[in-house]
């Protein structure tokens, strides 16, 4: 053979043409279904964008912003609010720089979301001169966190320690303390609309994480007793829907505990949560503990590493690596099943939708703008939240190490 | 050392044997948890003695008293809880099934246009599953019902879609199927066209690998499928079923099949939501099969449609069963949702009975057991078909 017919013609710059015929116009039937689409995309979006900003009435949403936020919460006690977003942003800016990669985009993305509301122009923000110093300061704090990871606090173990720290201050903060006159107890009926929702998920996701590797382990136990009610558990919560757990938790948890014993409403809910939680958290972790190879375990009996040593030391490190995404992926999950606090009466973010509606005389059949609005400030944060999750995914390797 | 030696000279003491320090933790575990359900149990009876209230399931017998917005059986409120709690069952099931059904069509449509070559098609059908996925489902069902059925305009200024349905405040109305005389004669033969259709097809395939001949296996079977219920279905002078069409009245519909806005509202929110899941499901069995698997088919001179049916799907089916099997699993039990927009299921009923009767603790077990129930059946249902096509490694 001569060389050169070993040659092949490079292929020819795409052009936009080429892709036209290419993606849209391949053959008969993909360019009548190309028209089809057009003409749908057409009509839906006139119909949409002349609903949207010609008929639709955005006052509902617009005037009630603050509860759809915070819902009830004092407006003097906002600061407080103000000050959780402060922190979880510096810790943001801290972890930026300790674990860089999705978290540091992510970050970079929340200082970006807030400093924009704050710089928002007066007749378009629901904002007072207050709120938007809270939001001004937040991005400055996560550049300050940024740069402070450069110091020796910027190791894995001092963040997440302020994260679990600052866990517990956060909730401290929301619910004042009894007798310090300048941070007084907020009820836990005035939390509400978004405030609450992140709460509910965060209170869920975290206070499950225990309990889920726990039951995760003793499903795997070599025990038949153990290993047979953590089975029962697991199998049996995840056989009934989320809105029965809830409503154990609202109706009957009162009457499973001694008369004397009274639980705060939005605790039950948490607790429900937290419940519904472990068993999927269970079933998460137990797939990251049965990807650890069998040679983890014997080089650990073969090092003379007990039961617990190997567990603790050597299988659930690797395995917790292991199931970040699909924690993550949980997360997203526990965040859009909170709406389902509105059939136990909990003032969450849909629930707020419906107060407001029935809050105005004018506003009773605007049923569509004011569920629009909740589904799009749900779907904004899912969204971002599964977006960096699939990064998260690509930059720790799942899957393909 | 001398440890060494000990250990090797004498038997291991008792508290450092495995077998007995397994032991201990099992009765040490079995005791935590039964101390602690006995504990729950104990305040749960303690409080409904409190309150004059046994733990019996004697009142299931009591006549209900309470009005039940819609069911599948003749219902009405002096029939007793046991009654009304059967309804409740029926109206799950009817929004569950219907949902199944109608979710995995679309989702099967979804994924096939998100695989399509078609840019736009493809962008189309992401962009409806990126934005179903990540809306809550309650969230969806409140638009559908409240922005969406309950806008509808009144019942005199009903929306027609073509062949008579009709779209009001008060709901969907259908045309209703009704069965003559000729009906379960006809539903026969359909069955044992059905029976003698497999029959013939698995005999001439069997024929066809025996001596290698042409049969047209799928053809014959096809053709006695079809035939036979089409002449049981025109030869009689009168059709097994009529349609009864919904006809505008004084005030009203009468005739036809009404469809309540909440049961219209459960299930297109179900199917939407549980539609992109499942085109996911889908996508990824598809994607799952390897390129080279077409290729081999392709080179073998099957034709589209074969390389399709007897490569592709197969295998296809082995991934897409486990988690089609979960998406059902999760529909049924998001169907509980329907107590947010006032469609009477089992949970709905369950809580109007607690409401009533004031016996939360045995109605709630009832609830309960019934969703694991269904999911149990479901499952296993499913896990025997899914272990009849997994692939069986030599």
């Amino acid at each position: 053979m001569s060389a050169p017919t070993t040659i092949v013609r490079p292929p020819s710059a795409p052009g936009p043409l080429r892709w036209l015929r290419k993606n849209l116009f391949s053959t008969w039937y993909n360019a009548l279904l190309t028209v089809l689409a057009l003409a749908l995309i057409y009509f839906v979006g006139k119909g949409v964008i002349r609903w949207a900003f010609f008929e639709a009435n955005w006052d509902p949403v617009r005037y009630s912003l603050k509860l759809f936020a915070v819902g009830q919460y004092p407006p003097e006690q906002i600061w407080r609010i103000g000050l959780i977003l402060v922190l979880a942003s510096f810790l943001f800016g801290l972890s930026a720089r300790v674990w860089g990669g999705t978290i540091r985009n992510f970050a970079l993305a929340l200082a970006v979301a807030l400093g924009a509301l704050a710089l928002l122009p007066a007749d378009l923000s629901p904002l007072g001169p207050t709120g938007r110093l809270w939001l001004a300061a937040a991005p400055l704090l996560a550049v300050g966190g940024y740069l402070l990871g450069f110091t020796p606090v910027g190791k894995g173990r001092w963040a997440l320690l302020g994260w679990l720290l600052s866990f517990v201050l956060m909730i401290v903060l929301l619910n004042g303390v009894g007798g310090i006159s300048w941070l007084p107890r907020i009820d836990t009926s005035l939390w509400g609309g978004l405030l609450l929702t992140f709460l509910l998920a965060m209170v869920g996701i975290v206070g499950c994480f225990p309990f889920g590797v726990l039951l995760a382990l003793g499903r795997r136990s070599s025990l038949p007793v153990v290993r047979l009610f953590c089975i029962a558990f697991i199998e049996t919560v995840r056989g009934v829907p989320l809105v029965t757990i809830l409503f154990m938790f609202s109706i009957i948890l009162p009457l499973f505990l001694p008369e004397e014993i009274r639980v705060d409403r939005v605790v039950r809910a948490m607790l429900g949560m937290t419940f519904f939680a472990s068993a999927y958290m269970a079933e998460n972790v137990r797939g990251g503990l049965q990807a650890i190879p069998r040679g983890q375990f014997e080089a650990a009996k073969a090092l003379g590493l007990n039961g617990f040593q190997t567990t603790a030391l050597i299988v659930l490190p690797q395995a917790l690596r292991l199931v970040i995404p699909a924690i993550v992926g949980q997360f997203i999950a526990l965040f859009m099943d909170t709406t389902l606090a509105y059939i136990v009466g909990l003032t969450e973010l849909l629930t707020v939708g419906k107060i407001v509606l029935q809050s105005n005389t004018e506003w009773l059949f605007l049923d569509m703008e004011v569920f629009l609005f909740v589904a799009a400030v749900f779907w904004l944060f899912t969204y971002s939240m599964s977006y960096a999750s699939r990064r998260l995914e690509r930059a720790l390797g799942v899957g393909s190490r | 050392m001398s440890q060494r030696a000990q250990s090797a000279g004498t038997t291991i003491p008792f508290w450092r044997d495995e077998r007995v320090i397994k032991g201990v933790a099992q009765v040490i575990s079995a005791i935590v948890v039964i101390g602690a359900l006995a504990f729950f149990v104990g305040n749960v009876i303690r409080a409904a003695n409190a309150r004059g209230l046994g733990l019996g399931y004697g009142f299931l017998r009591d006549a209900s008293g309470m009005p039940l917005g819609e069911s599948v059986i003749p219902y009405d409120p002096s029939k007793s809880y046991a009654y009304a709690f059967l309804v409740g069952i029926l109206n799950t099931l009817k929004a569950a099934l219907l949902g199944i059904v109608l979710a995995t069509i679309l989702g099967t449509v979804t994924a096939v246009a998100r695989l399509s070559s078609n840019w736009l098609v493809s962008k189309i059908a992401s962009v409806y599953i990126e934005i179903i996925r990540n809306v809550p489902l309650l969230v969806q069902l409140f638009v559908w019902y409240f922005a969406v059925f309950q806008k509808l305009p009144p019942v005199r200024e009903s929306i027609q879609l073509p062949g008579s349905v009709y779209l009001s405040q008060r709901g969907l109305y259908i045309p209703r199927p009704v069965p003559m005389s000729t009906f379960w004669t006809w539903l026969l033969l359909t069955a044992i066209a059905m029976v003698l259709a497999i029959v013939l097809y698995t005999t001439l395939t069997r024929y066809r690998l025996q001596t290698g001949r042409t049969t047209y296996a799928e053809l014959v079977a096809a053709a006695v499928l079809v035939l036979i219920p089409l002449a049981g279905w025109f030869l009689p002078g009168e059709r097994p079923l009529t349609l009864e069409l919904p006809e505008m009245g004084r005030f009203n519909f009468s005739g036809g099949l009404r469809l309540t806005p909440e049961y219209a509202a459960m299930v297109t929110g179900l199917v939407v939501y549980t539609g992109a899941f499942i085109a996911e499901v889908v996508r990824a069995g598809i994607l799952a099969v390897d390129r080279g698997q077409f290729e081999a088919a392709r080179a073998m001179g099957l034709k589209n449609i074969q390389v399709l049916r007897l490569v592709v799907f197969p295998q296809a089916m082995r991934v897409i069963i486990p988690p089609l099997i979960s998406q059902y699993l999760n529909l049924t039990k998001n169907s509980s949702l329907a107590v947010g927009i006032g469609y009477v299921d089992l949970f709905y009923v369950g809580r109007t009975i607690i409401n009533q009767a004031g016996q939360a603790v045995p109605v709630f077990v009832m609830v309960m057991a019934t969703y694991l129930l269904m999911s149990l059946i479901t499952s296993i249902i499913l896990n025997i078909y899914n272990r009849r096509i997994q692939l069986v490694e030599r």
